[in-house]
């Protein structure tokens, strides 16, 4: 007992920093977590990895000019995030260009100003700082900004709910009965930009995806309903908060690597145990019901 | 008097430039059930898209009665099956028209819900999920969400395709149903059989309009040859149209038959259904 309480429990309770990374996780679960479930279901799901790297220049700007500090960084990201996202849907929605190809030509732009940018002056210890992230080291500026994003996403999905589920279903249907279909689909890239751009501080421009992709990608394989989904990709994006900061305490990993690859492992855990999972597929049904 | 519904005054729908629907005019009268009929791509879908509002008119326009709600089912659905939802989660999108987007759905919303899938057959189906129907269930389900818009123009685009008999004779059921509830109806159909047994009016399409009025006279041999020929392709050389050319369409069309009209007052209108024969074929 006295030992699974110096595991799971002691690390949390004796250091601070512990507790605002834990902290920090537990918000960026909370939001980053339903807004991944919408992106994967709207196949999406590499648009959010793009939109990580779209972010680098703006963050890249922040750190040049100001070094590593969290408000020019932020502020930098939001910027780069949104210009791509704009750009790039608005070049699907008004020409006969998709999406995904519009996504890819802008973040492309976007990430090669971003390693320009990083390369003019630091040196690769910077750059990797900024994309891998300190989840360790969440000063009160990053958990202010953290818990600003967590309620305003909260807050969104709250109002828009029905309307991007809506969009996601069946979108000329919303079309035809409202004209939110396009300011919603705006919105909800807003909200996987500042969502990205919250995690970045925790978990670098790389990994914060992570977070949002992975848990929401193995819930999928759980259950057929969205709230089920969102509920259940939040509780996975913590427990893999919990396990990435324990491992990275007890093993000294670098924090953010561990938490996603613990969320890695749901994942995996997910698509071969599952009901709708591979051993589920895989093996021969020898009963089945009259009707 | 029979209050129009919908009015198209010299409407012409298209893309890049080409007409899709050339020079429509006419009024679709409250209550009326129309079957639009014509060969592929003679611009049904974008008559219906027009409608809804999904395609801005080139030229010309149309108004829809001010307080109408219209339900549209598409002919090319965007609906994502692989969403993860049930068949009573689908079907509600219709009460969004009158809940929107804040709105709670009361108990009146569920059990009209619940009424819509007994409608149409699908009672027991409301927790399936929907990549588990097949194509005709899932044309039920979306005629259960168009009687749960409670709209009083109904836009159904080939809704009759890849049915079987069974399920043909129950959504033609509905749409009866909606007509003696004094619903506007407009069908876009290919089964000239079915338009003539179930729809009262027929508005035949050839890129332009070819006649509009009673099915019986509408589907006339003579007529149903002339949609024949005309021209699918897009020419790209074709003169543009001017509003000297738009003109002569609107009103030519002194050689149309006279017969008995439908409807009796149909005459207060300059364009009502009265099965005349608009335009010619020198378009």
């Amino acid at each position: 007992m006295a030992a699974l309480h110096a595991i799971f429990v002691a690390p949390f309770v004796e250091f601070a920093f512990m507790q605002r990374a834990l902290f920090g996780a537990f918000m960026l679960s909370l939001s980053a977590c339903p807004v991944g479930v919408f992106l994967m279901l709207r196949r999406m799901s590499l648009t959010g990895d793009a939109m990580a790297h779209a972010i680098l220049p703006g963050a890249a700007a922040g750190f040049l000019l100001y070094g590593l500090q969290i408000v020019p960084m932020t502020i930098g990201g939001l910027v780069a995030g949104i210009v791509v996202a704009l750009g790039a849907g608005a070049v699907a929605r008004l020409t006969v260009q998709k999406e995904d190809a519009s996504m890819a030509a802008f973040y492309l732009i976007s990430l090669s100003l971003g390693v320009l940018m990083v390369s003019l002056r630091g040196s690769s210890v910077d750059l990797m700082h900024v994309l891998f992230g300190t989840v360790l080291a969440l000063n009160d500026d990053a958990l202010t900004l953290i818990g600003m994003v967590c309620a305003l996403t909260l807050a969104a999905l709250g109002v828009f709910w029905r309307a991007l589920v809506a969009e996601c279903l069946d979108p000329l249907f919303l079309r035809s009965v409202s004209r939110l279909g396009s300011p919603v689909h705006f919105i909800f890239l807003g909200l996987v930009v500042v969502n990205l751009v919250a995690g970045f501080q925790a978990l670098g421009t790389l990994l914060s995806v992570g977070l949002m992709i992975l848990p929401a990608a193995a819930a999928r394989f759980w259950t057929q309903r969205v709230e089920i989904m969102c509920l259940l990709a939040v509780a996975l994006g913590l427990l893999s908060s919990i396990c990435g900061l324990l491992l990275s305490y007890h093993v000294s990993l670098p924090s953010g690597p561990a938490i996603i690859l613990s969320a890695g492992v749901a994942y995996l855990v997910s698509v071969i145990a599952s009901p709708r999972g591979l051993l589920a597929t895989l093996r021969p049904r020898g009963a089945h019901r009259t009707a | 008097m029979p209050e129009a519904c919908l009015t198209f005054s010299d409407l012409t729908l298209g893309y890049n430039s080409h007409p899709a629907i050339h020079h429509l005019d006419g009024v679709v009268r409250k209550g009326a059930l129309t079957a639009v009929v014509g060969a592929n791509g003679s611009g049904k879908s974008t008559l219906m898209k027009g409608i809804v509002g999904l395609l801005k008119p080139m030229s010309g326009a149309y108004t829809v009665a001010p307080g109408t709600r219209i339900a549209y089912l598409p002919q090319q659905s965007e609906l994502d099956r692989s969403f993860p939802a049930r068949v009573v989660d689908l079907v509600s999108l219709g009460l969004w028209p009158r809940r929107g987007l804040l709105g709670r759905h009361r108990a009146e919303d569920r059990e009209a819900v619940s009424k819509a899938l007994m409608a149409v057959g699908l009672e027991g189906f409301e927790t399936r999920s929907i990549d588990t129907l097949s194509g005709g269930q899932l044309q039920r389900a979306l005629f259960a969400r168009v009687l749960v818009q409670d709209a009083d123009l109904i836009l159904l685009d080939e809704p009759f395709n890849a049915i079987d008999a069974k399920t043909l004779v129950d959504l033609v059921a509905l749409i009866e149903r909606w007509h003696g509830e004094s619903r506007t109806v407009l069908v876009v159909a290919h089964d000239l059989d079915l338009v003539r047994e179930h729809f009262p009016e027929a508005l035949l399409l050839a890129r332009r309009p070819v006649a509009w009025g009673e099915t019986r006279q509408v589907l006339s041999p003579e007529n149903l040859l002339r949609a024949r020929r005309f021209h699918e392709a897009w020419d790209e050389s074709a003169p543009w149209c001017g509003p000297d050319d738009a003109h002569g369409h609107g009103h030519d069309h002194a050689h149309g038959h006279s017969h008995h009209h439908p409807h009796p007052n149909g005459h207060d209108h300059a364009h009502a259904g009265d099965g005349r024969t608009i335009g010619k074929g020198a378009a």
